[in-house]
């Protein structure tokens, strides 16, 4: 039958295209358990490169460990600071009108498609030569995370407030509510889904991050895994820089997995919107 | 009905909350891109060779900017062929991209079926994965003695000692394709899934063959999402250094990203790097406002 064939194609494509897509970053992970300093050939499953080896092991190798604590820690500072900051903005520019708020939207949707690199080197400009409160490390590379992250939260909250309507908070204020209070109490409940799914996606985002976090460490204990790679990768690198990637890797589905399940918990009896918390 | 527009209370409340972030927003993104201005258009300190930033736009010098625009046009340029082969790359890569995206974003929205949910978690498993171990997954594989020279041998098509990393235009092209069509993929899936079927039956059952049908139905209402994949494959592009560093590390591959990458991190050149990006951020400006265009209308993809 022609129909199917078709299909049958599409499908072939897209099946060659899943392979061609995770099959390398399989086998690269498949290699941090190698047990032996090659890369490229399979010697039998170790666990040495992740703490076997009392040197060279991301637990014992310092600076493997130190990167990846910092780029833990840079992940949940900077979550915990863009998803309030943007779920607010998210709620006032949605429902304040106004030329100022239109410009802020505009702002936040640039910020959004700026190429990364621009962003980095002009935060670099003003660490470096304007007299701030930031200093190249934590506090700038939070800063720069904040900054290009905050689009996110805005863009995912208010695309769940065009569903929701303002109804709500306006039937809570006319019995009686104050305006705050309306918020916190029948607003935020119905975005939990929206302000927890961008939270996962920041989450990750972040702890993969590259170009700001790396003009923005101040010296080798704030380089996180991403600058650490880069770093490595061309130079005849242990199997231990795949364990670190793979530890990261491990740590963003983890993530996305309790945000599913935490997800599902908050949607229960609704209609199921996986979509939200993926896209 | 009064609306809660109109109550004082609420009439504050949101500028309230939108503030903080508005006021982020202007400390950490307009200015910063307004101190790229007075760092280019500034002066150099004739000691230390630092940068001086000029704040007042009147007592602006373009003499650095115009250092940087003679060494892209002018005889012998270091920077010319660089910026052009910026442009050839994400001209190839972005089609390739397109070809790949379009029939995977189709197969799913069309015909996955009760596979549609881990197809999508499928396709969408790169973006939990960072782009530098997807690069090192890439250096590991063609390493002179990687897999892909190995089962090259094996295959007995080739010798099976390619130097792929040695600053091969095509194995940067392929890392940015394999790099950036994830984000091309989701945009599109979202636009085609949006299309009814029963548009397209219409079509057929007015005499459109399959063919036709695809062209000028699903072709034409799938086209705002092919320009939004395309511009956010693009922009990220621009500014790409680190693939041709993985994956290259050669002149040979360096992009406009690359000129930025290396006078930033040259003490002196400070207001070089200025300049490259003020050129990339000129550049991308049309399709950033493109993309915006795009994603507001409301018949278009949400990202």
């Amino acid at each position: 039958m022609k129909r199917r064939s078709g299909h049958g194609v599409l499908a072939l494509v897209t099946g060659a295209y899943l392979v061609w897509s995770l099959l390398p970053v399989l086998i690269a992970v498949l290699f941090s358990f190698n047990d032996s300093r090659s890369r490229t050939s399979w010697q039998g499953f170790s666990l040495r490169w992740y703490f076997g080896d009392p040197e060279r092991s991301v637990w014992y190798d310092d600076s493997l460990q130190t990167a990846l604590v910092h780029t833990l820690r840079l992940g949940v500072i900077t979550t915990l600071i863009v998803v309030p900051l943007g779920v607010a903005l998210a709620l006032g520019l949605d429902r304040w009108r106004g030329r100022l708020p239109a410009g802020a939207n505009f702002t936040v949707l640039l910020a959004f498609v700026l190429p990364e690199t621009l962003l980095a080197v002009a935060l670099l400009f003003v660490v470096t030569t304007l007299v701030t409160p930031l200093q190249l490390g934590l506090s700038a590379q939070v800063a720069g995370l904040v900054t290009f992250q905050l689009s996110y939260p805005v863009i995912i909250v208010r695309a769940r407030l065009l569903t929701i309507g303002p109804q709500y908070e306006e039937a809570a204020v006319d019995l009686g509510a104050s305006p705050l209070a309306a918020v916190r109490r029948v607003l935020l409940p119905m975005l939990a889904p929206a302000i927890l799914a961008s939270a996962v996606l920041v989450f990750a985002d972040v702890i993969d991050d590259f170009v700001i976090v790396r003009y923005l460490s101040g010296d080798a204990a704030t380089e996180p895994t991403s600058v650490k790679i880069y770093n490595s990768a061309r130079a005849a690198p242990t199997p231990a820089l795949n364990a670190l990637a793979s530890l990261l890797l491990a740590a963003a589905l983890l993530a996305v997995a309790v945000g599913f399940g935490i997800h599902r918990f908050l949607t229960r009896g609704q209609r199921a919107d996986t979509q939200e918390l993926l896209v | 009905m009064p609306s809660s527009g109109t109550r004082p209370g609420v009439r504050l409340l949101w500028p309230a909350l939108a503030l903080p972030g508005m006021v982020w927003i202007a400390l950490l993104f307009v200015l910063p891109l307004y101190v790229v201005l007075a760092i280019v258009f500034g002066r150099i300190d004739p000691v230390f060779r630092t940068a001086v930033p000029v704040w007042s736009p009147l007592d602006w010098d373009f003499s650095q900017f115009t250092f940087v625009l003679e060494r892209i046009v002018g005889e012998g340029g270091y920077f010319g062929p660089a910026l052009v082969r910026t442009a050839v790359y994400v001209l190839i890569a972005s089609s390739l991209c397109v070809l790949i995206a379009y029939p995977v974003a189709y197969y799913t929205a069309r015909y996955a079926g009760r596979r549609k949910a881990l197809l999508l978690t499928l396709l969408i498993a790169p973006f939990w994965i960072s782009y530098m171990m997807r690069m090192l997954a890439w250096v590991n594989l063609l390493q002179d003695d990687g897999l892909v020279n190995q089962a090259l041998s094996l295959g007995g098509l080739f010798p099976g000692d390619v130097n792929w990393l040695d600053g091969r235009s095509s194995t940067v092209v392929l890392g940015l394709v394999y790099g950036y069509v994830p984000y091309m993929i989701l945009p599109l899936f979202a636009g085609l899934d949006r299309i009814p079927a029963s548009v397209l039956e219409a079509a057929r059952d007015l005499g459109a063959s399959r063919w036709e049908a695809f062209r000028r139905v699903t072709l034409r209402l799938s086209r705002p999402a092919i320009i939004a994949g395309v511009l956010l494959t693009c922009l990220p592009m621009l500014g790409d250094y680190f693939t041709s560093d993985l994956l290259s590390g050669s002149p040979r591959t360096s992009m406009a990203g690359n000129l930025i990458n290396e006078s930033v991190q040259t003490p002196g050149q400070t207001g070089q790097a200025g300049a490259f990006v003020l050129i990339v951020l000129l550049v991308a400006l049309v399709p950033m406002l493109l993309y915006i265009r795009t994603v507001r209308d409301p018949s278009a993809v949400r990202s």
